[in-house]
This record gives C-alpha cells, sequence and structure tokens, in this order.
C-alpha cells in the first residue's frame, strides 16, 4: 500500500499542476503516510520543515521565514502571541468546509476565539517520565526532575524548551505564572540552577531517544512522545505529578502571505477529516480535537496510560503569554540557567 | 603567513595589464561573501534586541554590556564583571588548545610515517586520511555520540574485556566534547605537515648525524625549522574551527556547557534569541583571532631570514 502511494506520487510528480505547499512543522510529528496520501489526493507537493520549540519557530518566522511558508504548528499560547504580531491570516468558514468536525470545547479558545486562524492538530501535556528499571521508589512528584533521588540524579535530559522548563519548575515551587515577584522569581531561578547540577543534557528532539537507549534514566517529556519511548521497548513511566503539569494543544495556522493559501486551506481541511486526524494520533500519541475519530484508533493509543490519567490527578494549566516587561524577566532566568 | 619577498613581476607589459582583472573574482568573493557578512554582524552588535527575536534600529552598547558586566538577574544591581562569558571564552580556548596540542602529538608522526612511504604508496595513506571527510560532519557527530554513550560500543568492549565495572561516563561531558574536537580535525593537521615533511631533504638529517647531532637534536634543530610552517598551518586550520564549534558541544556535551560556537548558536536558532548578543560574542571572538593572527604574523616579519 505504501508503495502503491509512492508510485502514485511519483506518477503525479510531473504534473503539480496545483503546486506546492510549504509547511513548518514540529519534529517527528506527520507520518510520512498521511503527506503521500495528501499529496496523492491533491497533487500537491508538500515540503516540510522542522524546528524543536515554539520560540525557535516564531524567531525564525520573525527572521525573515514569513512568507516563506504556508501552515506552521504553534502550541496555544503561541497562536495568540502571533496573531497579537500580525502573523497570521484568516479564514472564514466557508472556506473550511471541516470546520465543524472540531469538538465544541476546542472551538471556541481564548488564543483564537472562534477559530479564524487556526485549527486544532493534536493536544497533550508535558511533564515527565521515568525509567522504572533504574528507579523504583515514589515520583509522584516534580521533586523527581528538580531534586532528583541519587539513583536519577546525572541521568537527567531537559527539554530544551524555555516555557516548559520554566512552568514546570514554577508548578514545583507553587508560584504563578507570569510572576513580577522578586522574591518568587529568585526563588525559581536558585532552584533551577540547584536542580542543573543533577541533569545530564538538554534537548527536546532527543527526549524520547535518549530514554529509549539509556542515555537518560529520566526526562521531562510530552506525553505522547513518552508512550512512544515505551513502545520502543524503554520501561518508562509518564508522571502526572501532584504538584500539576502544563496542557497545551498544537494547531496548525493559516500563515500571513502564505505563498500557496489556496493549498494551505485544502491541507489545514484535510486534517480536519477524522481518518486523517487519526492518523496523526496514532502516530504522535497524543489527542486530537476532531470528532469522530474513535473508529480510526488504535486500541494501544486509544488506551495507553500516557493519554489516559488517572482519575483525582491535579489538573494541567495551559502557558500563559506574559507581557513584554514580565517575559524579560524570565528570559533571564533561562539565559541564566543555559550560560 | 609572510612568504619569501615579493617576486618580480615579469617585465612583460600585458602580463602586468592581467592582473587587475584576474584579481578581481577573488576581491568579488572576499568583499561579498566575507566584507559585507561581518560589516553586517558589527553593525547588529550595536543593535538593541527585539522582544522574543529579532533587532530594533536602535544603536546601543547594550549587547557588550551584557557580556561584561553582571548586573544581576534584575538587570538593576551595581555592575560588577561578568564572569561567565570570559569562562566560556577560555574554556573554548583551553579545549581548542587541548585539541590542537593532541592533534599535533598524534598528527606529526602519522604526517611523517606518510611522507617517508616510497612514493607509490603515499596516495593511498592519504586518500586513507580523507576518508572520514566524505561524511558529513553532522553524522560524523552523531555517530560519535552513539559510540560514547553508556550502552554504546566503547563501554561495551571495556567492560566486557573486564577492565570496567560500570560504564564510564563519557558522553555530555567535557571529555566527549573534547574527543569530538580532536577527531573532526585531525586531517586538519596531518595533511600541512605531511606537505612541509614530504619537501623536507633527508640529506639534511644525514649531514647532522655525520655532525655528531643525535636524534632528537637532529629533530629539534634541522626537522622542526624546516617544516615549521606546516605544523603552524596545521596548529591554525585545527585552533581556530575548534575554537568556533558547535555541533561537538552540543551534541557530544548536551548542550549543557556552552563553547564560544554553541553559546553564539543560541543567540540565533534557539528559544531565547538575542541577535545583537550573538553579534557582539561573534565579533569578540574574531577579535580575538584576529590578535593571535596578527601576532604571529608581526614575529614572523621580524625573525631573521
Amino acid at each position: 500500500m505504501k508503495r502503491l502511494l509512492a508510485l502514485t506520487t511519483l506518477l503525479a510528480t510531473p504534473a503539480f499542476a496545483e503546486g506546492e505547499l510549504k509547511v513548518y512543522h514540529w519534529f517527528e510529528y506527520i507520518p510520512d503516510d498521511l503527506v503521500q496520501k495528501f499529496e496523492a489526493e491533491t497533487g500537491i507537493k508538500v515540503t516540510i520543515d522542522t524546528y524543536d520549540s515554539n520560540e525557535a519557530m516564531l524567531a525564525s518566522l520573525k527572521a525573515g521565514k514569513l512568507g516563506q511558508y504556508d501552515v506552521a504548528v504553534p502550541a496555544d499560547f503561541m497562536v495568540g502571541i502571533m496573531a497579537a504580531d500580525g502573523m497570521l491570516d484568516s479564514f472564514t468558514p466557508e472556506e473550511m468546509p471541516n470546520l465543524g468536525n472540531i469538538e465544541p470545547k476546542w472551538m471556541d479558545v481564548p488564543f483564537d476565539p472562534g477559530r479564524k486562524h487556526s485549527i486544532p492538530y493534536q493536544w497533550g501535556s508535558t511533564s515527565f517520565s521515568v525509567n522504572r528499571d533504574v528507579y523504583q521508589g515514589d515520583i509522584s512528584s516534580l521533586a523527581t526532575i528538580f531534586d532528583p533521588p541519587p539513583e536519577l540524579s546525572g541521568k537527567i535530559n531537559v527539554l530544551d524548551s524555555q516555557n516548559e522548563v520554566l512552568i514546570l519548575g514554577s508548578l514545583y515551587l507553587g508560584i504563578p505564572q507570569c510572576t513580577q515577584d522578586r522574591e518568587q522569581l529568585k526563588a525559581l531561578n536558585d532552584m533551577l540552577l540547584n536542580a542543573k547540577k543533577h541533569w545530564a543534557s538538554f534537548g527536546s528532539d532527543i527526549a524520547k531517544d535518549v530514554l529509549v537507549s539509556g542515555d537518560a534514566a529520566a526526562g521531562m517529556i510530552y506525553n505522547g512522545f513518552s508512550a512512544k519511548a515505551r513502545a520502543e521497548g524503554a520501561n518508562v513511566e509518564y508522571v502526572y505529578p501532584k504538584e500539576g503539569h502544563v496542557v497545551w494543544m498544537d494547531n496548525v495556522v493559516l500563515l500571513k502571505d502564505a505563498p500557496n493559501r489556496e493549498n494551505a486551506l485544502k491541507f489545514m481541511n484535510f486534517l480536519l477529516e477524522p481518518e486523517n486526524a487519526a492518523a496523526v494520533t496514532n502516530y504522535a500519541a497524543y489527542t486530537s480535537g476532531v470528532m469522530g475519530v474513535e473508529p480510526f484508533l488504535d486500541d494501544a493509543i486509544k488506551n495507553s496510560p500516557e493519554n489516559n490519567p488517572p482519575p483525582g490527578i491535579t489538573p494541567g494549566v495551559f502557558a500563559q503569554a506574559c507581557d513584554q516587561e514580565t517575559q524579560k524577566l524570565y528570559d533571564a532566568i533561562w539565559t541564566n540557567l543555559k550560560k | 603567513m609572510a612568504g619569501p619577498g615579493p617576486d618580480r613581476p615579469p617585465g612583460d607589459a600585458t602580463y602586468r595589464d592581467l592582473v587587475r582583472p584576474l584579481l578581481l573574482p577573488s576581491w568579488l568573493v572576499i568583499g561579498i561573501l566575507m566584507v559585507l557578512p561581518v560589516a553586517l554582524m558589527a553593525v547588529y552588535s550595536f543593535l538593541t534586541k527585539e522582544f522574543r527575536g529579532g533587532v530594533i534600529w536602535d544603536f546601543t552598547l547594550a549587547a557588550y554590556d551584557q557580556f561584561f558586566l553582571d548586573r544581576g538577574l534584575f538587570g538593576d544591581d551595581p555592575p560588577r564583571i561578568e564572569w561567565t562569558y570570559i569562562s566560556i571564552f577560555w574554556r573554548s580556548i583551553w579545549q581548542a588548545g587541548l585539541a590542537t596540542l593532541l592533534c599535533l602529538l598524534i598528527g606529526f608522526p602519522t604526517a611523517w610515517f606518510i611522507a617517508t612511504r616510497p612514493a607509490r604508496t603515499r596516495g593511498l595513506w592519504l586518500f586513507l586520511i580523507t576518508i572520514p571527510y566524505w561524511v558529513n560532519l553532522l553524522i560524523r557527530t552523531v555517530s560519535l555520540r552513539f559510540l560514547l554513550r553508556d550502552q554504546g560500543p566503547l563501554n561495551g568492549a571495556l567492560q566486557w574485556l573486564g577492565l570496567l565495572d560500570s560504564p564510564l561516563s563519557i558522553i555530555n561531558t567535557n571529555l566527549a566534547v573534547q574527543i569530538g574536537l580532536f577527531y573532526s580535525y585531525l586531517p586538519f593537521m596531518v595533511l600541512p605537515i605531511y606537505a612541509a615533511v614530504e619537501r623536507y631533504n633527508f640529506a639534511l638529517s644525514e649531514a647532522a648525524a655525520d655532525l655528531y647531532a643525535n636524534r632528537w637534536a637532529t629533530l629539534r634543530e634541522v626537522v622542526l625549522p624546516v617544516v615549521k610552517p606546516g605544523i603552524v598551518a596545521g596548529c591554525i586550520l585545527v585552533f581556530i574551527p575548534s575554537l568556533g564549534a558547535f555541533l561537538a558541544p552540543d551534541l557530544l556535551g548536551g548542550a549543557k556547557t556552552f563553547m564560544i560556537g554553541s553559546l553564539i548558536d543560541e543567540q540565533f536558532r534557539g528559544s531565547q534569541g538575542n541577535w545583537p548578543f550573538g553579534a557582539a560574542a561573534a565579533m569578540i571572538l574574531m577579535s580575538l583571532v584576529l590578535i593571535v593572527l596578527l601576532i604571529y604574523a608581526r614575529s614572523q616579519g621580524r625573525a631573521p631570514r
């Protein structure tokens, strides 16, 4: 089947009358089969570049890539930032026939009320995972990565993503996001500097591989990425910590000055088909925001512990976009941590 | 490097007329691909960082201030000397210097060995040296990561041989970075030294021996002065790229301790994104390299011929 699809793509290649689509996407987040299916259905040639954090994507678009890509996949808070910066184009419901497939709770979201610039891609959570072969003790607290037991010290990978590290750190200390309180920020800074001594590496795209290879015995990670690590043979347990965790939704946005706006809309509409949304979920192991995906989901994904937190866990929080003055303080903490 | 005095151009007028047009492409390449970007960077290092990446066209010394002065987490403590970046530079110079020394220790005998083979097999030896270069540096560095990891073949072999009880932690340390630098740039040391040794007239060694010089004295008094340009070229070719390396610290060092290259890389690519600061760090690095090269050129210029 795969070969047949590839062949169809090849046959369609010379024509490509429908032109191109330039996608700016997270690493390892869309199955090749699905891209080929889209190419076969539409005759549009898709090229994908990847990034490994929301901030890196924003920086790159600001550095002059805006106008070169048609769609990108920012998380919730970043959709708000990009919309405020005028980096997003909008579409009408008529241009997006499958808009009605979006789950109602994901339709009128604060970062894009009424879904004028974006559609849901996948949503999930960020916390951490521990290799249970290495450490069998209590892992219910974020202390596992910020003040780890000796068994895990020096074997922890941390996401190379400012937002997630700082929010999880704030949750651990019980301080609010976007605070300007100096005592709290100082405490966050000191706690992170101390925690860094126990960390082996910073890396987002390697977060799964280091757990699978055994380079890291614990690591900050996204729930679906941890599920993939487990599927690849690592005995890792994903934790919904008692202090809370980060919830996020990644969204496909229509970029301003998209060179292939029509094709971008086709692609977004394509991703709202339940079968296609389910294909992404089966690959990335998160949860889609589209109705009617259940019949297409693999059982292993549907029932995974990473996607089905036990009842009674502390609810997750979305990242907030801080104002400029506050953000500067958080930027300073991150620079201080990484230097 | 100061070569021998300028050659007298032949009196032929047509030759002299050709010099300018023939040099034009080189001037264009240097002007467009080197001077212009460096000038651009110099300008950017004096601009203001925009919120969340990019720059604002307001001239300021903020980037250099951030490099040299520590004003506390919130930027309003009385300024003190900022040691962070100076220590990053120092660590980079130290790592690059060590890599250069190791490359020299291994590279010189290697080059000597190749240059003293029969002429028909030298090509083969040189060919073997260049083979790793057929593979992209990124891929070679990632492969090293696999070799050095706790559960990797190196630790596996050492444990199998009974030399180790538990795996040696190499990955994500400065040692791993050092191994990466040494491995990446070794050929840059071998090739120029080979070129120098190959031209060495071995009759000189025989003459030295006839004059009762022992092997050590021959090496020190005769061989080294003759092949010195090759050694210096090799050292420069290893030291400078090692100084700016960012793949090794990122992939082998765990992106945890910066070297100059990764510090600059982070300013343009990373989530922090501070272009003026990255440009300033790059300008400071370049000034350092230039100063070293100038001192060297000066000392060469003064040396008696």
